[in-house]
């Protein structure tokens, strides 16, 4: 695995008000890793995924992707940044007023300015690796959420992403439409993409992390490959949390 | 600016011109209570028959509400208050007013109160007539208050509508606030009564009109 | 009744002044017209520059809305009309019609788009901002145009409410269809014209209204 990390988060710290949600994380992520992130809710997972592309302001700490930091620069440097950042959102919020095609060519349209045609292939290439080219034309309304979570994926990987990031992608599919979505999130990784993944998918990471990193309250309590954790979790808190969900 | 502020904003003529606007201010909320009153009794028949089983009765309450939503009020009024003369029918400018509103508005609120009553699950109907209810005690103790409610920006939002259209009044001459108030302005060479006239609308109205945005962002969140 | 017929339908006046209410609706048409476009064009722009959340213009746009909203148009009329030339701005009749139904329209207009904007969910925003679209892009591409659609309806109820008002240009001597009418009642003391301009307001409005509702019984039969 490559020294220099794909993403890095530095002493990231989040404040609403009186309440700290994230208290001076850090986190490396190296080329063609997947780190799998677990806690309970309001542990500051998602919060943490959520300042790794500014769509949640960090109040203090910085975001370094691919060497370059995100927190420093204009806002037309960070829109060209987000484009090196795909985000999967647990809602999979497709337009619903475009066609997947569409979909998945807008931001390679307007934003990386690609040419119509560059972009429709571009765009059919992607949805073939997440098996919904026969879909091309559907709207979003007519697909079922599994195929909408796939169409989402396509859509950011069209942007040729440095770094995926996944917000509890499957927790709003029906149980029998989980395994098309992790199937696709599988081939990913051993494509060499490099992700992060928000998830309560244990048998999933499991099988596919490279890291498992436990957050509660706000910290990194615990982090190791998924035997360590899974096996022998060292901190109370991690063989709480492990126990309460495998129940 | 001072020119601006004197023909404007003259405090002076304003305050020679507010007993005036106060006494048309009076006559435009007769006016409006009349009028508010009367719509919402004739809409809610108007509702009625659109939602009836009977089809003449659909068709009378459709043409009904079409027609008047089409012919602007003023057109209306016009029409009444000069044209019904010339068939014998001598009316006053304050009757004229109200009819021509009330066909105009009561097809508005019947339009809201319409969408309110489709609002009501007809689950509600069958549960109160189920329970011994007739068909007008379940409409006026179960059905109607959840449709005004759930329609309540909307009647409001008509409301302050109405208030604004009582101001066409002053067309044929009743002397109502905007009436008054260009009595006041042809007097005086000045338009400050008129711009009191507009302060008066604005007293009454913006806090109608905040609460109708305040209830849309409620119903919509 | 023959004496209805007469007073109300007499064929001789209606022939003479049929031309009189034909340059009227002529008029109407030009002034609704330019108020429709100018009027939601207006209130399109203001709902987007309220979208950047900039606090000291959106106090300024939701005064504008909550004072045109609350003012009735003939008051604003009779301001600028008589108002205006003692400070040295002469509008003339159609103008002031156009630029007083036109701000109204674009109050109206930007808060009805506004809720719009204001009812796309949220994950659509972030959506295009996490794919490097930036907040114009998004705002243009996405949430316009879901916004536009929610918006259809109620614009269109509303836009038919704010022409009718041209009406009132016949306080201020635009030749409009009503004035032509109550110019032509008074010459030929027959209130025929009157019904003339009835019948030329229904002709223009009616199939509005039919569309109106149309498009909402259309929009309810989705939501089901």
């Amino acid at each position: 695995m490559a020294n220099r990390p794909m993403l890095e988060v530095v002493a990231l710290e989040k404040r609403f008000g009186p309440n700290t949600i994230l208290k001076k994380i850090d986190l490396k992520v190296a080329e063609s890793e997947l780190v799998f992130v677990i806690g309970p809710s309001g542990s500051g997972k998602s919060t943490m995924l959520r300042c790794c592309n500014r769509l949640e302001e960090p109040t203090s700490g910085d975001i370094l992707v691919n060497g370059r930091n995100i927190m420093a620069g204009t806002r037309r440097d960070l829109d060209r940044m987000r484009l090196q950042i795909g985000m999967v959102f647990q809602g999979f919020h497709l337009y619903p007023h475009m066609s997947v095609l569409k979909n998945v060519t807008l931001a390679q349209r307007k934003a990386l300015k690609r040419s119509k045609a560059e972009a429709d292939a571009r765009a059919m290439n992607m949805l073939e690796q997440v098996g919904m080219a026969h879909k091309a034309d559907a709207y979003p309304g007519e697909l079922s959420g599994g195929q909408q979570q796939r169409v989402a994926i396509a859509r950011s990987l069209a942007l040729d992403p440095k770094v995926m990031l996944f917000d509890e992608p499957t927790s709003a599919l029906d149980p029998e439409l989980v395994g098309s979505v992790l199937k696709v999130m599988k081939d990913l990784k051993s494509k060499g993409m490099t992700m992060v993944v928000v998830s309560h998918e244990m048998a999933f990471a499991r099988e596919t992390a490279d890291r498992v990193v436990f957050m509660d309250g706000g910290v990194v309590v615990e982090e190791g490959t998924p035997d360590e954790i899974f096996g022998a979790p060292k901190a109370e808190r991690t063989r709480a949390f492990l126990s309460r969900v495998s129940g | 600016m001072d020119i601006f502020i004197d023909q404007f904003f003259n405090i002076e003529i304003m305050r020679k011109s507010f007993p005036l606007l106060l006494s048309g201010l009076w006559m435009t909320l007769k006016l409006c209570s009349a009028v508010i009153l009367l719509g919402l009794i004739g809409g809610l028949f108007v509702a009625l028959g659109n939602m009836s089983e009977r089809r003449w009765l659909r068709w009378i309450s459709i043409a009904y509400t079409d027609l008047f939503r089409a012919l602007p009020p003023l057109v209306l009024l016009i029409f009444i208050y000069a044209g019904l003369p010339f068939a014998g029918i001598n009316i006053s400018p304050f009757a004229a007013v109200v009819i021509a509103f009330l066909l105009n508005n009561s097809s508005y609120y019947a339009e809201v109160y319409r969408a309110g009553l489709i609002s009501v699950a007809k689950g509600q109907w069958e549960a109160a007539q189920s329970t011994g209810l007739t068909p007008a005690q379940t409409l006026i103790h179960v059905v109607l208050p959840q449709a005004v409610r759930n329609v309540l920006p909307d009647l409001l939002s008509n409301t302050v509508e109405v208030v604004k259209l009582t101001s066409l009044a002053s067309v044929i001459s009743l002397s109502e606030l905007l009436y008054n108030a260009g009595m006041a302005r042809s007097v005086t060479y000045n338009a400050s009564p008129l711009v009191l006239a507009a302060l008066f609308y604005l007293v009454l109205l913006w806090p109608l009109v905040r609460l109708v945005s305040h209830f849309q962002r409620r119903l919509a969140a | 009744m023959d004496r209805f017929l007469e007073t109300f339908f007499n064929p001789v006046v209606m022939a003479q002044y049929t031309p009189d209410i034909l340059a009227g609706v002529w008029v109407t048409l030009q002034i609704a017209a330019a108020i429709i476009v100018a009027g939601i064009a207006a209130g399109l722009a203001l709902a987007c520059l309220r979208s950047y959340g900039i606090r000291v213009l959106n106090v300024f746009i939701i005064c504008y809305a909550d004072i045109f909203r609350a003012l009735p148009p003939l008051v604003v009329i009779l301001i600028l009309y008589f108002g205006f030339p003692s400070i040295g701005i002469q509008l003339s009749g159609p103008m002031v019609l156009f630029i007083v139904l036109a701000a109204t329209l674009a109050a109206f207009a930007e808060e009805i788009f506004w809720a719009g904007f204001s009812s796309v969910e949220k994950g659509q925003w972030e959506a295009g901002i996490a794919t490097g679209l930036g907040f114009t892009r998004t705002l243009t591409y996405i949430a316009l145009p879901q916004a536009f659609r929610l918006a259809i309806p109620p614009i269109v109820n509303r836009v038919l409410a704010i022409t009718k008002m041209t009406a009132l240009g016949s306080a201020i001597g635009v030749s409009e269809i009503l004035s032509s009418a109550t110019t032509a009642q008074s010459f030929s003391g027959s209130a025929t014209p009157l019904t003339m301009s009835v019948i030329a307001y229904l002709a223009i409005f009616l199939p509005m209204v039919a569309a109106a509702r149309w498009l909402e019984s259309r929009t309810a039969w989705k939501k089901r």
